[in-house]
């Protein structure tokens, strides 16, 4: 459905920008009106009808899965909103610093009315230049709202140095090589960079193939050492002329690939299967897929174990009909994964 | 299964057709005249010889409560409004921060209304506040005495608001419960889940009753006469829990029946006799004798799912509205 509501979730760590950028978005000219979720009343200085404060209500759909814990708040203000369809073309939730994302995101899975009306477009994290390797040491929120992001802004630029800046960089990629990221100071940027990103549609994964992925197979170990000072946050660091590449001892990330059609009653069972037991360890999944004998693309999304898909649209003359797939998460087991995904080709 | 159910007794050209505009969240009698509560800004009253349309808040219209004298809505302007048969209207409270107005109930002895974690109860003679651990998802007074159940996350709070010494009592399950509903004889409570399930207690003694195998999460419960079932939506088919006896629905299995390939998306049972009436998102509406599943078809399927249904006292007057904001009488 294309009248879906897009929102977009605004992330990141206490004091990195959240609610700069908010007001960037709720006073530039831009012609869009936004309805907008914020967990602190009058922290926007922006007087706006589509302000709603939320509660950051949290809690555990009855299977007593902690994976699928969903945002009541939301829920319930979304329906709300609803009843105002037609004065905003969008809707903005911004959660608090030590918020996990998750929760968030499943709600837009998870509630059926949410789901109809409501399409989760990116998750949005700003991060702090000066302070973010910090947090991803001492904070785990920290680290999650990277790894969950679509879109990530490296805000406060001006306050570091350019090699801080390719450091934090690279930190970032460490975690989660497929967002797109941003630098900006005082969360300047184009809001079409931020807004209406369509990121679930995917379409990233397919055309960006991250720069140092295509290290990963050929780097010897010179200029490789092991970097013990952050405690158990233990990192590789890797110098690649010039490109610094760390690999997050905690948070990993990959993706697969196959130009083989799939089968879809091997693929659905296979990855339905795995998100059940292993989902406590994927914070996010998402791929586009080409099934055997199936004029349409279709894309699919998870957090966790709750799993989203539909056909997109038809495959375009010309277009290259391979199935990509990535995963974010912790201690995933991703041989096994890999060869799952192997095994479902038709 | 067919849902034109071409063969079933028809009573659809006798729907009066009404222009409501926007639409339509519930539907109340006041004075005998059938008021529509749109979902943004206004009450529609649906006189005999024309609508009139009065505005009662500056946004969405979140929720609504009728005690058949006045109709008592909460909107997301932060306001409460009370209005009475002549379509007079006012603002009884606002909300400091302009927070939202969730939900309302509405006894001949007060009003409620709930907005972030609060509960606030008004009398004639007083206003008290009741904090909750989560937002309300329902509130509902029971039908004797003046006391307040409100559900929320893991459960539902009793509350004796004119007994400010007593702690509430507390009716605890896990998960989130949306709305909230006393049996009409005050022995049983049901809440809706964010699961496709309800949930009740005997008040009597806490006993825990669950009433699952929904599709959807049930959006609309309505009690017979007597308060010997309950029909719920949330299913392809109308689902009735019977309250008979002493257990109520505890170990009983539910009644089924007018099966349809679309889901139920309101109800309303007939207040004297066994009938409910029944709105599918398919725009269809039926009224089902409960007793034998006998159909009459009340409205032929249209464009958007029946969002309210709503009885007269008398029962000789059903209203409906839809999510596209068409609306209609039916004279019995």
């Amino acid at each position: 459905m294309t009248d879906k509501i897009p929102v977009t979730v605004l992330t990141g760590y206490l004091g990195a920008g959240k609610t700069t950028l908010l007001n960037r978005i709720l006073s530039e000219p831009h012609g869009q009106k936004y309805a907008v979720i914020v967990n602190e009343f009058g922290e926007i200085g922006i007087d706006n009808e589509l302000v709603v404060g939320a509660d950051e209500e949290v809690f555990e759909m009855n299977n007593g899965c902690i994976c699928c814990t969903v945002r009541g708040d939301l829920i319930r203000i979304i329906d709300g909103l609803m009843r105002r369809k037609g004065k905003f073309d969008a809707i903005i939730v911004e959660t608090t610093g030590l918020a996990d994302p998750a929760p968030v995101a499943q709600t837009f899975f998870v509630d059926e009315n949410v789901g109809k009306r409501a399409k989760l477009d990116a998750v949005v994290t700003v991060a702090d230049a000066k302070w973010l390797k910090d947090r991803l040491r001492d904070a785990p929120e920290a680290k999650n709202q990277i790894a969950f992001a679509d879109v990530i802004l490296i805000n406060k630029t001006d306050l570091v140095s350019e090699a801080d800046l390719r450091e934090v960089e690279a930190r970032i990629r460490g975690i989660n090589p497929y967002a797109k990221v941003h630098r900006t100071e005082r969360c300047a940027i184009p809001l079409s960079e931020v807004l209406g990103r369509n990121a679930f549609d995917l379409d990233r994964i397919l055309d960006i193939e991250p720069a140092f992925l295509e290290h990963e197979d050929g780097h010897d170990d010179h200029g490789h050492h092991h970097d013990h000072a952050h405690g158990h946050d233990h990192h590789h660091d890797h110098d690649h002329g010039g490109l610094k590449h760390y690999h997050d001892e905690d948070m990993q990330s990959f993706s697969l690939k196959t130009d083989k059609p799939l089968d879809p009653d091997k693929f659905f069972p296979w990855i339905q299967n795995l998100v059940a037991q292993e989902g406590q360890k994927i914070l996010r999944c998402k791929g586009i897929l080409s099934f055997k004998d199936d004029p349409e693309r279709f894309v699919f999304q998870g957090v966790h174990m709750i799993l989203d898909g539909d056909h997109q649209r038809p495959w375009k003359d010309g277009e290259e009909r391979a199935s990509r797939a990535v995963f974010i998460g912790r201690e995933m087991p991703e041989e096994m994964i890999r060869k799952g995904f192997s095994e479902c080709v038709a | 299964m067919t849902d034109t159910r071409s063969e079933t007794t028809s009573i659809a050209d006798r729907i009066r057709p009404l222009s409501v505009g926007a639409a339509v969240i519930a539907v109340h009698f006041l004075n005998d005249d059938p008021v529509f509560v749109l979902g943004e800004e206004a009450l529609v009253f649906g006189r005999d010889t024309e609508e009139r349309r009065v505005v009662v808040h500056g946004g969405a219209i979140l929720g609504s409560a009728s005690d058949g004298k006045r109709i008592l809505t909460g909107g997301d302007d932060g306001k409460v409004a009370a209005t009475g048969p002549d379509g007079r209207s006012e603002t009884v409270a606002s909300d400091a921060k302009r927070r939202w107005i969730d939900r309302v109930a509405l006894s001949p002895d007060g009003m409620a209304w709930s907005s972030g974690k609060q509960v606030y109860v008004r009398t004639p003679k007083s206003e008290r506040v009741l904090d909750l651990p989560s937002s309300p998802g329902g509130l509902a007074f029971a039908p004797k005495g003046f006391r307040l159940a409100i559900a929320h996350y893991n459960g539902a709070t009793l509350w004796f608001p004119n007994a400010p010494d007593a702690r509430p009592e507390k009716l605890e399950w896990k998960g989130s419960h949306l709305d909230v509903a006393f049996s009409p004889d005050g022995r049983f409570l049901v809440t809706a889940m964010q699961e496709p399930t309800l949930h009740g207690w005997r008040l009597v003694d806490g006993k825990h009753m669950r009433m699952s195998g929904y599709a959807t999460k049930v959006r609309s419960m309505t009690w017979g006469p007597g308060a010997k079932w309950l029909a719920t939506s949330g299913a392809t088919q109308l689902v009735v829990w019977p309250f008979q006896g002493k257990d109520g629905p505890m170990g009983k299995s539910p009644k089924v029946v007018s099966p349809s390939e679309h889901r139920i998306s309101a109800v309303a049972a007939h207040p004297k006799q066994e009938v409910c009436a029944i709105g599918y998102e398919d725009g269809m509406m039926l009224l089902t004798r409960v007793e034998d599943g006998a159909e009459i078809l009340a409205r032929a399927p249209g464009p958007s799912p029946i969002s309210a249904l709503a009885w007269n006292a008398a029962g000789t007057r059903l209203v409906f509205g839809t999510e596209d904001g068409e609306a209609g009488v039916i004279t019995l």
